[in-house]
């Protein structure tokens, strides 16, 4: 029988690999997939929540679908940000990008 | 259903989409200064109209998840005024770098209307919306000039660590939700008050910290504040420290002061480590500064510092510090700011170095500067010693007088490196003796912000009353 924690734990992981994926990779583009994926673990642990705790009210799955549109929006940004700077220096590597730093 | 509550939120939103339609319909429109001029009209009808507005806590909109409160009222006019602040300075600035003028008057617009969302919200749904609202258009205006090498780099860290420190907040937000299967704070806070303490509880507490201690820029979370500092057109850095640092100080003191009021004796601890640090990150790094605008970022830090203060202290008069203080840090770091915009417009560089010889090319400048500066560091005729002196004394009161003498001593180190920058101001002499040109709209700000520094300073009684009644009507 599958339950909550079951749901909780991979959540756990996958945010986990989202936060170790955000910090080892060297292409912005890999460090948004690494933010996709922890925005995915919240909504699986909201919808869970929402699921075995409370499934008269649905505002876990309601603050899911929120978070399923900013993150739409936040990638898009993202990328957006990501070409301007390739049209402007042809690099997609984080380290490569240390105009600014102290 | 009561719409008065969100008619400064409507009134932003709507003048937002008037400018971007008008540049839609008559193109001239978006690359003349009339959208700023629009926006800045606006934004006087807007302040003018929040002060007619009812506000009680039973002022609220949809099953009160929206509140329209004291506190709630007051930082919205902060934020109206900062944006009127930042649009009169943009207008001469904005030239060199763009065409299209008109969209990034309306943008402002956009984050102003996250930032209100943020002050009224009473419900982490709302809350996150408006935070996401500020955030990506600070991201949009962060990266506007766009053939500029350090503006698209500083958008890129933005929205890479602002997106990761969400995704730890939307975390934290889900724990509480399965905790409480509540998401209002008036809910989850009745059943932390039935007293069911989970481990859980310490893991929210912490992520929700690191989420909010992004926007504030609390130390460990205080990365990216220079660079983008640094790398965002001048007036936009300027409405980063004044106005997404106090939407983030709005939704701290509702988050610990209303949700988690139970669970002092866990988040206390954790919010003086991090305190410590921001004081003595924030301000020994600013010493070794050489670029102006990344001097006034480690030191918005160590301001972040101070006022924290207030929020350990956790009482009425801990809180009108705090209210207090973002109050007089908004003029002073305004006129810093406008200064550095000059001096952009002028020289084309914000280096401490361009300063040599300021005294004799412009003294108007360095007055403005000089007030500023002093104000920042706590020096007695201006604002900023009060402030400081309030949230000192009621840290001690409340028994925390190791702290309050640590913060004294960094702000004597604060003391040391403005007197630096003032004393490359003041002294020394430059090869070029062109004197500067500084536009009417920029030198009204300047006379404005310094002037408002000066009478908070001489005269507080009126602002720390007006502080007092909002913070007795919060707690």
């Amino acid at each position: 029988m599958i339950g909550l924690s079951h749901y909780l734990f991979v959540a756990a992981a996958l945010f986990c690999i989202g936060v170790y994926g955000v910090l080892t990779k060297k292409n912005a583009i890999a460090v948004v997939m690494g933010i996709e994926f922890m925005l995915n673990a919240v909504n699986i642990n909201l919808i869970a929540f929402n699921h075995f705790m409370a499934p008269n009210h649905v505002i876990g799955q309601l603050f899911a679908i929120f978070i399923i549109g900013v993150a739409a929006a936040e990638v898009s940004l993202g990328l957006a940000i990501i070409l301007s700077l390739y049209r402007q220096r042809h690099l997609v590597a984080i380290d490569e990008m240390d105009i600014l730093k102290w | 259903m009561n719409i008065s509550v969100v008619s400064l939120e409507l009134a932003a939103l709507s003048i937002g989409f008037l400018i971007i339609i008008f540049g839609l319909i008559f193109p001239s429109f978006r690359s003349s200064k009339t959208g700023g001029y629009l926006a800045i009209i606006g934004l006087l009808s807007m302040l003018i109209g929040s002060f007619f507005l009812p506000a009680s806590n039973t002022q609220t909109f949809i099953n009160a998840f929206y509140v329209q409160d004291d506190l709630a009222l007051f930082f919205k006019q902060l934020f109206i005024l900062a944006a009127i602040f930042i649009n009169a300075m943009s207008l001469h600035y904005l030239k060199p770098y763009t065409k299209n003028k008109g969209d990034y008057f309306a943008l402002t617009f956009f984050a102003l209307t996250g930032m209100m969302v943020m002050a009224s919200a009473a419900e982490f749904i709302t809350l996150y919306i408006g935070l996401e609202l500020m955030t990506f258009t600070f991201v949009l205006l962060t990266a506007y000039k766009k053939q500029d090498l350090k503006s698209g780099e500083a958008g890129l860290k933005y929205i890479l660590l602002s997106a990761i420190s969400s995704g730890v907040l939307l975390y934290g937000l889900s724990l509480l939700y399965g905790l409480t299967g509540k998401l209002d704070f008036a809910g989850i806070s009745s059943v932390f008050s039935l007293g069911a303490t989970s481990p859980l509880v310490v893991w929210a507490i912490i992520m929700l910290l690191s989420g909010l201690g992004f926007k504030i820029a609390l130390v460990p979370f205080h990365m990216w504040t220079p660079d983008v500092y640094e790398g965002a057109p001048t007036p936009i850095t300027a409405f980063l420290a004044v106005g997404s640092k106090a939407a983030g100080f709005i939704a701290f003191i509702r988050v610990f002061f209303h949700v988690f009021s139970v669970y002092t004796s866990i988040f206390m601890p954790l919010l003086i480590t991090l305190t410590v640090l921001t004081l003595l990150i924030g301000n020994l790094i600013a010493l070794a500064q050489t670029h102006l605008k990344r001097f006034l970022a480690y030191s918005s830090i160590a301001h972040a510092g101070y006022i924290l203060l207030g929020v350990i202290a956790y009482s009425k008069l801990g809180l009108s510090a705090i209210l207090f203080y973002l109050m007089l840090y908004l003029f002073a770091n305004i006129g810093a700011f406008a200064g550095v915009t000059a001096l952009v417009i002028n020289t084309g560089h914000d280096r401490i170095a361009d300063l040599t010889g300021l005294w004799k090319r412009s003294p108007f400048l360095s007055v403005i500067f000089l007030i500023s500066l002093l104000s920042l560091a706590g020096i007695p005729p201006t604002a900023g010693f009060i402030g400081k002196f309030y949230l000192f004394t009621e840290a001690i009161h409340q028994g925390y007088l190791w702290l309050a003498a640590l913060a004294l001593g960094m702000s004597l180190v604060a003391i040391y490196y403005y007197l630096m920058v003032l004393r490359t101001l003041l002294s020394g002499t430059n090869e070029e003796t062109k004197s500067f040109i500084i536009p009417f709209s920029l030198r009204l700000v300047m006379i404005v912000s310094a002037g408002m520094t000066l009478v908070i300073g001489i005269w507080p009684g009126p602002f720390t009353d007006i502080a007092l009644r909002i913070a007795q009507s919060f707690l």
